[in-house]
């Protein structure tokens, strides 16, 4: 059974119910404080990525499930959808401190840190898909 | 409105109030969002006033239905009560006036026409009335909010600390940045500590802000301790690669005034 929740995102306050439908999504499947935090800073990331170059999207957060020898492991997934401008160079969006809007830069190759996978798919012009998964330990 | 179509109302009001009555208590049953004690009471007295509106004045009329909607919007009464009252009264009259049939078609159109103008006047009107207060209140929130959510207290001689609680967008990092920089000159401050304890989530924008908010605090001549790093934050800033290695940090709002007052060479010592 996969639980899931959907936000779409157009504006600042997006990104915060977003956070907070991550939270409890988190919180209930088990998480400990800390993955909590990485959860949450990640779909913000994300989120404020929608927000800020693509003006409007939609995050959907969904329990997975994987079959391991050790039996089966449980973990949420995040995807970021949006039908903005599309990333021109993503090994660049991957490096660290590479920005087009004055900020840190931090923030992608800060999401694949903060989850376990980590995916980017993203045509220009048509839009961005970004999808990446913490797994419950 | 035209003098026939009044006359037509008139001549079966009492049969049209009642009908109404009726169908508006069976509409509601099912709404328990409604206060059932007086909901007799109001449904008479609203549909009076929607009778009243056809002698009555307009501006009469208009002030009538303000105070109404005022009462009940205290009261805390849905908007869809009043929306869906009146789409009913509007049925009931239309199923009235038009059941004689003796009425000519074309008659039968212009009198709907002047009951669609009626009933679609007072619904906007109502509509009005709620949704500017709600605008009223929206604003008087948000005023609220913004005199909350950036203060900065002088604790000490020279010292200030802002504590921060919530999530900060581009609008609150602004006033961050404002009222510390104000603040500073205001109450001389040589020390600031900003206290991220209620921050609940720091991505890179945060941490952007705040690091453009301490570098604009130096340029000021003073200095910015950030208090109040939780470890969970601490984990989440480091996971990042947020480089907060230029100024410094502190664990608590205590261990920063402490660090604060070294700084501006005091220390708090024991009476005892």
């Amino acid at each position: 059974m996969s639980v899931q929740s959907n936000v779409e995102v157009h504006s600042e306050w997006g990104i915060v119910s977003a956070r907070q439908a991550g939270r409890n999504l988190a919180k209930e499947l088990g998480f400990g404080g800390v993955d909590q935090a990485r959860f949450t800073t990640a779909i913000s990331e994300l989120a404020r990525n929608i927000y800020l170059y693509a003006e409007q999207g939609e995050i959907i957060i969904e329990t997975v499930e994987n079959s391991r020898i050790t039996g089966v492991q449980r973990g949420l997934k995040i995807t970021a959808r949006d039908r903005g401008p599309g990333i021109k160079s993503i090994r660049e969006v991957m490096e660290d401190g590479y920005t087009t809007s004055g900020g840190l830069g931090a923030g992608l190759p800060g999401v694949k840190r903060l989850m376990d996978e980590f995916d980017i798919d993203s045509v220009t012009g048509e839009g961005t898909e970004i999808t990446a998964i913490k797994w419950l330990r | 409105m035209k003098p026939s179509v009044i006359e037509m109302i008139y001549s079966q009001h009492d049969e049209i109030i009642r009908q109404w009555k009726n169908e508006v208590t069976e509409l509601n049953q099912f709404d328990s969002t409604l206060p059932t004690n007086w909901f007799h009471e109001t449904n008479e007295e609203f549909v009076n006033l929607i009778m009243g509106t056809l002698e009555l004045e307009e501006n009469e009329a208009k002030e009538q239905f303000r105070s109404f909607a005022e009462r009940l919007m205290n009261a805390g009464w849905p908007l869809s009560y009043f929306t869906k009252g009146m789409q009913l009264f509007r049925r009931v009259l239309v199923q009235m006036l038009t059941s004689d049939e003796s009425f000519e078609s074309e008659k039968v159109f212009e009198t709907l026409n002047e009951v669609e103008k009626w009933v679609d006047g007072v619904i906007n009107q109502l509509v009005d009335e709620y949704t500017g207060s709600w605008e009223n209140t929206l604003h008087l929130q948000k005023l609220a909010l913004k005199e909350l959510s950036a203060p900065l207290i002088p604790v000490f001689e020279k010292i200030s600390v802002m504590p921060l609680v919530g999530t900060i967008d581009t609008e609150r990092a602004k006033l961050i940045m404002e009222n510390l920089l104000e603040g500073i000159i205001e109450h001389r401050s040589q020390v600031v500590l900003i206290d991220i304890t209620g921050v609940p989530v720091v991505d890179t924008m945060v941490a952007h802000h705040i690091i453009q908010a301490s570098e604009a605090v130096r340029l000021v001549g003073a200095e910015c301790i950030l208090v109040g790093i939780r470890p969970e934050i601490a984990q989440t800033i480091i996971n990042l690669g947020i480089d907060l290695r230029k100024f410094p940090t502190k664990s608590t709002l205590r261990k920063g005034i402490e660090t604060g007052l070294e700084l501006t060479q005091r220390k708090i010592i024991s009476t005892s």
